[in-house]
């Protein structure tokens, strides 16, 4: 459904993209990640048919982006990663507006949006430019989704859409699935990445792996501990200076400690007791797609 | 105007906001202590950045009070200023002009003598190990740098306070620990961080938090209490009950 072949693109001297190829399956939920500066937007800008690449090509439904674009343009949704609606039209006639040019009406696709939209809809007269950073994040997808595209480009979707909403609208996303609908989304956040059928991992405009999230899991194999303590902050520090340690990042009241090779969970405990820490536990745990992420290079 | 080091350095009292009919904050009252990192949370729209704007002297109540570093926000909105650091949900850093630019650019804001900002300057650019990105322009660089640059900037003039509205929605999962360790970098020097996130991990990471919901506080505690009060697992089923609780 969505092909990449060796797509490159720079600005200036900055090497966004560097020979990318993607194959993106017809109903596929397929997720995007990668560190700040990746390349991910710059990506879903050319499948979008906004921004040329410098080389390579792409198709979207069997059509080139380059030659195509106005063809592309009906059948896909794209949300960008900046807001982009009208900040001086209402909720309501942004929607109206975006259901309008696509030859379509609110009422005809209303149960594709409605789960997001019941949300906005106390405040549908407000202007735009008057929502919090949320509400603007959930009007933006509602105006992707208004014309019932058969792909959806999502750059970040729900960066700033708060936990359970982000719950809502993955839920949200799986039912677009069963519609038959293809997307392609972006995230920071790795709970989401978790519920994608395949992820891209992306780094300095290259992809680094593909794959379930399962079998970039399975892949790990660092030796892994989750290391607790009443100081967090302090532990954090101390066991970045213990000798087997590779590396430490808090994760909520935890620090994933990983190894460079595997020790007894009782020596990284004595470790802390003898630096005074208090309320110790140290337990070995499966990696998460986060972890995954943290230490890919 | 100066506030003895034991009373509050953030003290709400009633406040309020309203936009036309609508209540967008509603007679908010909490304190904050010095030093505290303290999570204010709450769904999309719950009334989080209004009340920030109002607390920063940007915005003035409908009615109510808050004094920030002793200093009352509507009657010295200027003098809170001084006083704290800001950074918006928006971007805080001018996107044409370069790192180094804007730190000499917000150093001048903030009264530092152009030696001195010149010097603060270099110095953050080492400790952020920014020195790849010191003569490029802010808007060609990776969100998760910018971020740790806007707060650097914020803590430029040494504020009490510094008020984060989402400092790092949208940025990646290694950068965005980066940035909760100068967070409490900062707490450990006796800033006091105010911040505002919709990851339930960080709110972990805060020694009390708050949860706004229709633009009031509906809860108020560290997040080991209010994970029993609620007989929650997690900050996120916390945040569940009170966002959309069972009729
Ligand atoms: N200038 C304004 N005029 C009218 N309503 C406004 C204005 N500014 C904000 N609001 C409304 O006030 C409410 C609170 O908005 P606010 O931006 O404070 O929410 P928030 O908690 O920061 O949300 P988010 O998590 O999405 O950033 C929202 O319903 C918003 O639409
Ligand atoms: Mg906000």
């Amino acid at each position: 459904m969505i092909t990449a072949q060796n797509l490159s693109k720079a600005y200036g001297k900055t090497t966004a993209l560097q020979e990318v190829s993607l194959t993106i399956q017809a109903g596929e939920l397929f997720g995007l990640i990668g560190p700040d500066g990746a390349g991910k937007t710059t990506l879903l800008r050319i499948l979008g048919t906004l921004l040329l690449p410098d080389a390579g090509t792409a198709f979207l439904d069997g059509k080139p982006v380059v030659e195509s674009y106005r063809a592309i343009r009906r059948a896909i949704g794209y949300m960008p990663g900046t807001f982009s609606l009208y900040q001086d039209l209402t909720v309501e006639e942004n929607l109206h507006f975006f259901a309008t040019i696509f030859g379509t009406s609110i009422a005809e696709n209303y149960e594709l949006i409605r789960d997001i939209y019941v949300q906005l809809e106390p405040f549908k007269n407000r202007r735009a430019g008057q929502l919090s950073g949320g509400m603007k994040q959930k009007l933006a997808l509602c105006c992707a989704l208004i014309h019932r595209p058969r792909i959806l480009l999502l750059d970040e979707p729900t960066t700033g859409v708060d936990p359970v909403s982000r719950e809502e609208f993955w839920a949200m996303l799986q039912r677009l699935k069963s519609h038959g609908i293809t997307m392609l989304v972006s995230t920071p956040y790795m709970d989401e990445a978790s519920l994608c059928d395949r992820v891209a991992l992306m780094r300095d405009g290259q992809v680094l792996s593909t794959g379930s999230p399962q079998s970039l899991i399975e892949a790990f194999d660092r030796p892994l501990l989750a290391v607790q303590a009443d100081d967090t902050y302090r532990m954090l520090t101390d066991l970045r200076q213990f000798e087997s340690t590779y590396s430490a990042f808090a994760f909520g009241h935890a620090v994933h400690l990983s190894l460079k090779a595997p020790v007894w969970p009782e020596l990284v405990q004595s470790y802390l007791l003898n630096l005074k820490h208090t309320g110790v536990s140290v337990t070995p745990i499966a990696p998460s797609i986060e972890d995954v992420f943290i230490h890919a290079e | 105007m100066q506030n003895s080091p034991q009373s509050p350095i953030i003290e709400a009292s009633k406040l309020t906001k309203q936009f036309g009919a609508f209540t967008a904050v509603d007679a908010i009252s909490f304190e904050v202590e010095r030093g505290e990192i303290f999570g204010f949370l709450g769904a999309n729209g719950a009334g989080k950045t209004t009340a920030m704007r109002m607390l920063t002297g940007l915005s003035r109540p409908t009615s109510g009070q808050a004094r920030v570093a002793g200093i009352d926000v509507a009657a010295h909105p200027e003098k809170v200023k001084q006083r704290i650091g800001y950074m918006s949900q928006k971007f805080s850093l001018y996107e044409d002009l370069t790192v180094m630019e804007n730190i000499r650019f917000y150093g001048g804001i903030y009264g530092l003598p152009r030696k001195q900002a010149r010097q603060a300057g270099s110095q953050l650019i080492e400790q952020l190990g920014m020195e790849a990105f010191a003569r490029k322009q802010v808007s060609g660089i990776p969100l998760g740098w910018r971020q740790k640059l806007s707060f650097s900037i914020a803590l430029l003039h040494q504020p009490d306070v510094v008020f984060l509205d989402e400092p790092t929605g949208g940025v990646d999962p290694v950068t965005r620990r980066q940035f909760w360790e100068m967070i409490y970098q900062a707490a450990e020097t006796g800033t006091t961080v105010f911040v505002t996130t919709h990851y339930m991990d960080e709110a972990e990471y805060c020694g009390r938090v708050s949860i706004m919901v229709d633009g009031q506080i509906a809860a108020l505690d560290t997040p080991d209490r209010l994970k029993s009060e609620f007989q929650a697992a997690n900050m996120h089923e916390v945040f569940l009950q009170l966002t959309r609780p069972k009729p």
